[in-house]
């Protein structure tokens, strides 16, 4: 079966500087792929390229974009809608499957008539976290998704991650903490790092990355 | 595409959205303008159709801002760029949910403000015409400034100065169909040069500020 994502030497810099380069994955459907590294090592920007929020300084990125769904530290919340509605309107975006499965997923039924400017930091999180499910893509792209989670939403959101996996989908997730889900491959990120010497141009720094 | 022009039109009708500032920002403009030159009206009916578009021009600037900043902080734009959804085609319906909200209702209330500034009653349907033509171009040139500007802090002044220069054609041929319409003449050529105006942006700066949003998102 083809790899859902497959990526290949890729380089990603932020700021005109290598952050991290020759990186090499393959995740197939059911697979989970976590993501570690001391803070600045180059996770976010390496997730955004696999969005294909920026593009690669080297290497590739193989996979379908309409297959991915990006769930970064903001979660793309209008204060003034409710739960019900912040949900609804993802999945009209993005076709995805009708969102009672996700409020039940995320525990979050009491809040539905909530608008989000009402909700805790945690339940903002939970409900991030169920736009994914809604969006109905096979490849999570989550940059740190625990954040702001007590223990028992982090084990609610492990559990839609092994029913993600079971059902075809992968996941590729920026983590520190443990999420529970042994299965899940682990690529420590350090071996990685781009060797110091800052990209020489005669550009301005981050010329060549908005334009290149 | 619906789904995302009724979101932004559902935010900008709830608390805080802003829906309305434009409209009372003109109509402040129309009542300061006769204490500052006089209530004498042959002065006004002179100025009238000037003052009527700096002032929609002024107006749609206020909220200019908004089309993608708040989509920018809260992280929307993102998923946004990650969605099915072209990024063309989001620009073109915050673009047009942007003109809804603010262009629309200047239309609507342009002739009550005509009558404040003395316009005669023949340039009236000119006015309103010249408007609805005009209007279009304002949101749309306005949402490239926006894209160009979305993430710099107090990106507001930046815009503006970006935004302005490229509204001078429409306002040129929008003020010229009122003037002419004023002196009970025929307003057409004006309002045709307006309307080609619109088209020209309506089909060009989609993909101008799409591109630019995809330099800022990196």
């Amino acid at each position: 079966m083809a790899p859902l994502l497959q990526v290949q030497g890729l380089a990603v810099s932020r700021g005109g500087r290598r952050a991290v380069e020759g990186v090499d994955f393959t995740l197939s459907s059911g697979q989970a792929l976590i993501l570690r590294g001391p803070n600045g090592i180059g996770k976010t920007t390496l997730l955004r390229t696999v969005a294909g929020l920026q593009p690669a300084a080297a290497g590739r990125v193989e996979a379908d974009p309409d297959a991915i769904a990006y769930a970064a530290h903001a979660d793309g919340l209008k204060a003034a809608l409710t739960v019900t509605e912040n949900l609804e309107f993802w999945r009209l975006v993005f076709g995805g499957p009708p969102i009672a499965a996700a409020i039940e997923a995320m525990d979050l039924g009491a809040l539905v008539e909530r608008p989000a400017a009402m909700l805790s930091a945690g339940q903002k999180r939970r409900l991030g976290l169920a736009r994914l499910l809604v969006t109905g893509r096979k490849v999570w792209v989550l940059d740190e998704p625990t954040v702001s989670l007590d223990a028992g939403s982090v084990a609610l959101f492990a559990d839609a991650v092994r029913r993600h996996l079971a059902g075809g989908g992968a996941a590729l997730m920026a983590t520190h903490i443990d999420l529970g889900l042994p299965e899940a491959q682990v690529l420590d990120l350090g071996p990685f790092r781009a060797a110091g010497e800052p990209v020489r141009s005669r550009a301005p720094a981050s010329f060549d990355e908005a334009f290149g | 595409m619906i789904a995302l022009l009724m979101r932004d039109l559902r935010l900008a009708t709830r608390a805080g959205g802003g829906f309305g500032l434009g409209l009372a920002f003109f109509l402040i403009v129309c009542t300061l303008v006769p204490f500052g030159v006089g209530p004498q009206g042959g002065t006004l009916a002179l100025i009238a159709p000037g003052i009527l578009w700096v002032g929609a021009l002024l107006a749609c600037l206020l909220s200019l801002d908004r089309i993608f900043a708040l989509d920018w902080e809260d992280g929307s734009l993102d998923l946004l760029a990650t969605a099915p959804l072209p990024l063309e085609g989001a620009v073109l319906v915050k673009a047009a949910a942007h003109w809804i909200t603010t262009g629309l209702p200047l239309v609507a209330a342009a002739p009550v403000f005509g009558i404040l500034l003395h316009l005669p009653g023949a340039a009236q349907p000119w006015l309103v015409a010249a408007l609805a033509l005009g209007t279009p171009a304002l949101s749309m040139l306005g949402a490239f400034g926006a894209a160009l500007t979305v993430g710099l802090r107090r990106g507001g002044l930046l815009m503006s100065l970006l935004v302005l220069p490229l509204y001078v054609p429409t306002l040129i041929f929008g003020a010229e169909a009122v003037r002419r319409g004023a002196a009970g003449g025929d307003g057409t050529t004006p309002l045709v040069l307006l309307a080609g105006i619109t088209m020209a942006v309506l089909a060009a700066i989609p993909f101008a500020a799409a591109g630019a949003l995809r330099v800022n998102l990196r």
